[in-house]
């Protein structure tokens, strides 16, 4: 198993919790509290749980990735915040309430940026405009004037201005995601949920697109809940990241990223970020082989280290 | 595409139809057929110019029936495929009763429609409208439910409505589908008429052509077809063109992709 580099040693040790991570919150108090809940899918002998007792605060403005093996229920977890699943257990608290009492306003990107072909950028991006009050309300006088303006102004900011009148076929993969961004950023969210928004990319693209979402966080102060495989990407965004073990996914390790923002891409190769990445690495790669889901992959020497 | 390649495929699709026409006036006088077994071409354009006064109302009479019918089929089939598309219990409900009438021969039932509404254009429209229920209910269908799961995740996460998302996100991306089955259904739909005209009525091109069959008219009988020929292409090419303006963004342009 890789070492992780000595001067993290403090974080390895056996309690789930690091040192240098916030008190925890009760979770009914939390921004967004998960208060053991699990989820399990079908019944009887056929049941599998995905989810296994969990418990969770996120305060508000927080930046947390979740990482861990696949199929360990990151997304699951991810679901459960944004009320497309219901909990088997357990009780889900956002704003301070528990789930249904009062929407909050939730922006969300996947991997597959699932733009509508038949309308163009800026009509794609607006389209949450059509749908969230207080501003559905206001969509047919101000599509044309204010709405187009903030559509086009968030457009600038993601790097892609000039390009409102395109359609989504006429854009790269890297393109088409910085208009899944607006598009889940344009309502003003108070909680952005990203789903591997950057996963299909390539490396370089990605890194842009990082400092892309470095800038607008640090622009709205949303809190983001992102599920990442990327460890570089988990430890460059987030000022939390949350380790899941294998299925039954639960939280191995809740740790905060001591790196002051904006982080810079060079940044990321130096040791001490190195370290945390490989520490990572190492927690899931353990996860892995309890349940046997993991290949034995032989062990490199990480570039660096 | 360039304007020579387009003129290039046009210019080879209609010098196709017109050797097939020169290849059979020649197959006639060649082997001598009688004009009682396959006219010349020549004969049916001739004979179409002789008895246009009197083919006009006869196509006039389908042409009314099909469209009546076919966009009563829409209708019915649209909202169908709507209902069918968006529920999964609808879809399970209804799929094998719709698969057991598309199945049954439609010729079939056109005397029953004669029995409940007399021969005339009633049963014409009715058969052309149930003839062309069928592809556009599994099209519009197979337009709804094939949304992205995470495209619904996204309108569910902004707490859109059911309506909401079919109107802005179920109805526009069935918009291609729908065109597709329209294009199949006009085409169905004069099927259906004709079938009912031969049947059980003393109007419509599929009546004319009845009447100068039994009394030998044969190049009358093919002046009938070329008049069929022309409606359903005619009917075909104006869906292509609605198409094109409704749903063209579904056919991929050879634009180059920017950046």
């Amino acid at each position: 198993m890789t070492q992780p580099a000595p001067r993290l040693h403090a974080v390895a040790d056996a309690s789930p919790v690091a040192p240098d991570a916030p008190p925890a919150r009760s979770p009914a108090r939390a921004f967004i509290g998960f208060d053991e809940v699990t989820v399990t899918y079908g019944r009887g002998e056929s049941a599998t749980t995905a989810l296994a007792p969990t418990t969770l605060a996120i305060e508000k403005g927080d930046f947390v990735a979740l990482v861990g093996p696949s199929g360990c229920g990151k997304s699951t977890l991810l679901k459960l915040v944004a009320e497309l699943l219901k909990p088997t257990s357990g009780n889900i608290f956002v704003a301070g309430r528990e789930v249904g009492a009062e929407p909050i306003r939730i922006g969300m990107a996947y991997q597959n940026a699932t733009l509508l072909p038949w309308l163009n950028i800026r009509d794609n991006v607006m389209l949450p405009l059509k749908i969230v009050p207080p501003f559905r309300a206001r969509y047919r006088s101000a599509r044309k004037g204010e709405f187009r303006d903030r559509v086009d102004a968030l457009l600038e900011q993601v790097g892609l201005a000039g390009f409102a009148e395109k359609y989504p076929w006429q854009l790269s993969g890297g393109m088409m995601q910085r208009a899944n961004l607006s598009r889940a950023l344009i309502h003003e969210p108070n909680l952005l949920l990203l789903d591997e928004p950057f996963g299909a990319l390539d490396q370089f693209t990605r890194e842009e697109l990082w400092g892309v979402m470095q800038d607008l966080w640090m622009a709205t102060k949303t809190t983001v809940l992102l599920v990442t495989h990327d460890l570089r990407e988990s430890a460059f965004l987030a000022n939390r990241i949350c380790v899941m073990s294998a299925r039954p996914g639960r939280i191995i390790e809740d740790r905060h990223v001591p790196f002051a923002h904006p982080r810079s891409i060079d940044q990321t190769y130096d040791a001490d970020f190195v370290g945390l990445t490989q520490h990572l690495r190492s927690l899931i790669m353990e996860a892995r082989a309890e349940t046997g889901s993991g290949i034995v992959v032989p062990q490199h020497a990480p570039e660096g280290a | 595409m360039s304007i020579a390649a387009t003129l290039r495929r046009r210019a080879a699709s209609i010098s196709l139809i017109v050797g097939i026409f020169l290849f059979w006036e020649a197959a006639c006088v060649i082997f001598n057929i009688s004009d009682l077994v396959l006219p010349r071409p020549s004969q049916v354009f001739e004979t179409l110019v002789r008895f246009a006064p009197g083919i006009w109302p006869h196509a006039y009479q389908t042409l009314y029936t099909t469209l009546v019918g076919f966009s009563l089929g829409v209708c019915i089939g649209l909202s169908l495929g709507v209902l069918i598309g968006s529920s999964r219990l609808a879809f399970d409900t209804a799929y094998p009763l719709l698969v057991g009438i598309s199945s049954i021969p439609k010729v079939a039932v056109v005397p029953i429609f004669v029995l409940w509404f007399g021969a005339g254009t009633v049963p014409a429209i009715l058969t052309a409208m149930i003839i062309c229920i069928f592809p556009i209910v599994v099209n519009v269908a197979t337009g709804i439910a094939t949304v992205e799961p995470e495209l619904e995740d996204v309108m569910k996460t902004l707490k859109a409505s059911r309506t909401e998302i079919l109107w802005n996100v179920g109805l526009p991306r069935a918009m291609p589908y729908f065109f597709a089955s329209l294009k199949v259904s006009v085409t169905l739909a004069f099927v259906g008429s004709v079938v009912a005209e031969t049947v059980a009525s003393n109007r419509g091109v599929g009546n004319m052509m009845m009447i100068a069959s039994s009394s030998f008219n044969v190049p009358l009988v093919f002046a009938g077809l070329m008049v069929l020929a022309f409606l359903g292409v005619s009917l075909y090419v104006l869906f292509s063109l609605i198409e094109r303006r409704v749903a063209g963004w579904s056919m991929r342009k050879n634009d180059i992709a920017a950046g």
